[in-house]
């Protein structure tokens, strides 16, 4: 009898977990949301003044973070841009922006990594995390405008 | 028991009242800055008047490259902050809120809003209207001047607000980030953090008991 109770709460113990488990991997796995966390405090120190707390940019001042498209086509652009900064007029949500965006020197492979993984799976529709690899095959590359 | 519930009730109604008058007291705003009685003769009698600070008389250059004078202020209540275009620290969050406030009011011409540029090197008059156009800002109702260092950082202090040239600070230039409200008779009437959004209601809210109390009628 009590070999029956044991066993029974063994089990539902074990469909709980198992629920846990694939409710976690309904959205991200748990890697990815440590990316989105750690990305989000670097988004709110360096980012967040201009390009504003939802990615929503400032006039045609500093554009918004915001397109999916542009977030998907520049994947291995925008850790050079975090890096280094950019020049270029860029076309964003169908909108010029030419202001110069300094680069931020002071933050590391893996803060870019975090920080490009909060802003592609909140503000675009990206699904994966940037690896760090990702991001130190595009800073290789160097500057965007030399 | 019946003791500590009376306190209770005491305290609270107590409570309840001063809160009560608060919130009577609250229809009008303070003024800010020093302030000195002076004595007049008024009929024979002795009378003791308030000389209250105000914002004196300025003459800067705007993003229109016109001169620009207390005189376009006159009789409206205004808002005014310190800035420049390329800093990288609280003036995008702080010009962002402005912006906001600023739409609440467009077209309404008992209201402005007045920009300085305290990077009197780089913020010529086309670099500002190139920064104002961008922002959003398309009447000149919004005005963004520039002026030399001693005029600008000698007019930051009457607005209370700290201004420096620092080598050390992103984008060369300290500063503080208020929104300082301003009444027709250019007394300060609040002062209010423009990178925090509690303060920014809290300025909004106040803009609405200053029009009260400066346009009755309306």
């Amino acid at each position: 009898m009590r070999h029956i109770a044991t066993v029974l709460t063994l089990m539902s113990a074990l469909i709980v977990v198992l629920q846990l488990a694939h409710s976690c991997q309904s959205t991200y796995d748990i890697k990815t949301m440590q990316y989105v966390t750690n990305g989000e405090k670097v988004y709110r120190a360096h980012c967040q003044n201009c390009h504003g707390s939802q990615g929503e940019g400032l006039g045609k001042l500093y554009p918004p973070l915001t397109d999916p498209d542009y977030l998907k086509d520049n994947r291995d652009l925008l850790p050079r841009i975090v890096r280094f900064g950019i020049k270029d007029s860029i076309k964003i949500s169908n909108q010029y922006f030419s202001e110069v965006m300094p680069g931020i020197p002071d933050l590391t492979d893996v803060d870019i990594a975090y920080v490009l993984t909060y802003v592609t799976l909140r503000f675009g529709d990206a699904k994966e995390k940037y690896s760090l690899e990702e991001v130190k095959k595009s800073i290789s590359l160097g500057k965007i405008n030399k | 028991m019946t003791l500590r519930t009376n306190l209770g009730y005491g305290l609270l109604a107590i409570l309840g009242f001063g809160l009560a008058s608060c919130d009577q007291a609250k229809t009008t705003l303070p003024i800010y800055g020093h302030r000195e009685p002076v004595e007049r003769t008024v009929d024979g009698k002795t009378v003791i008047d308030t000389i209250y600070q105000t914002i004196p008389d300025f003459t800067f250059i705007n993003q229109d490259s016109t001169t620009l004078t207390q005189a376009f202020f006159e009789d409206k209540i205004y808002v005014a902050n310190f800035f420049f275009t390329h800093c990288p620290s609280i003036c995008p969050t702080m010009q962002r809120n402005m912006l906001k406030v600023y739409e609440e009011y467009k077209g309404d011409d008992r209201i402005a809003f007045l920009s300085h540029s305290i990077d009197f090197k780089y913020d010529q008059p086309h670099i500002l209207k190139a920064y104002a156009t961008k922002l959003g800002v398309d009447n000149d109702q919004w005005q963004f001047v520039n002026g030399s260092k001693a005029d600008i950082y000698g007019m930051s202090e009457k607005y209370l607000v700290y201004t420096a040239e620092d080598a050390n600070a992103p984008g060369g230039y300290d500063h503080q980030g208020y929104l300082v409200l301003i009444d027709k008779d250019r007394r300060i009437r609040g002062a209010y953090d423009g990178t925090d959004d509690e303060q920014v209601s809290k300025l909004q809210a106040d803009l609405k008991i200053l029009l009260e109390e400066q346009n009755p009628s309306s």
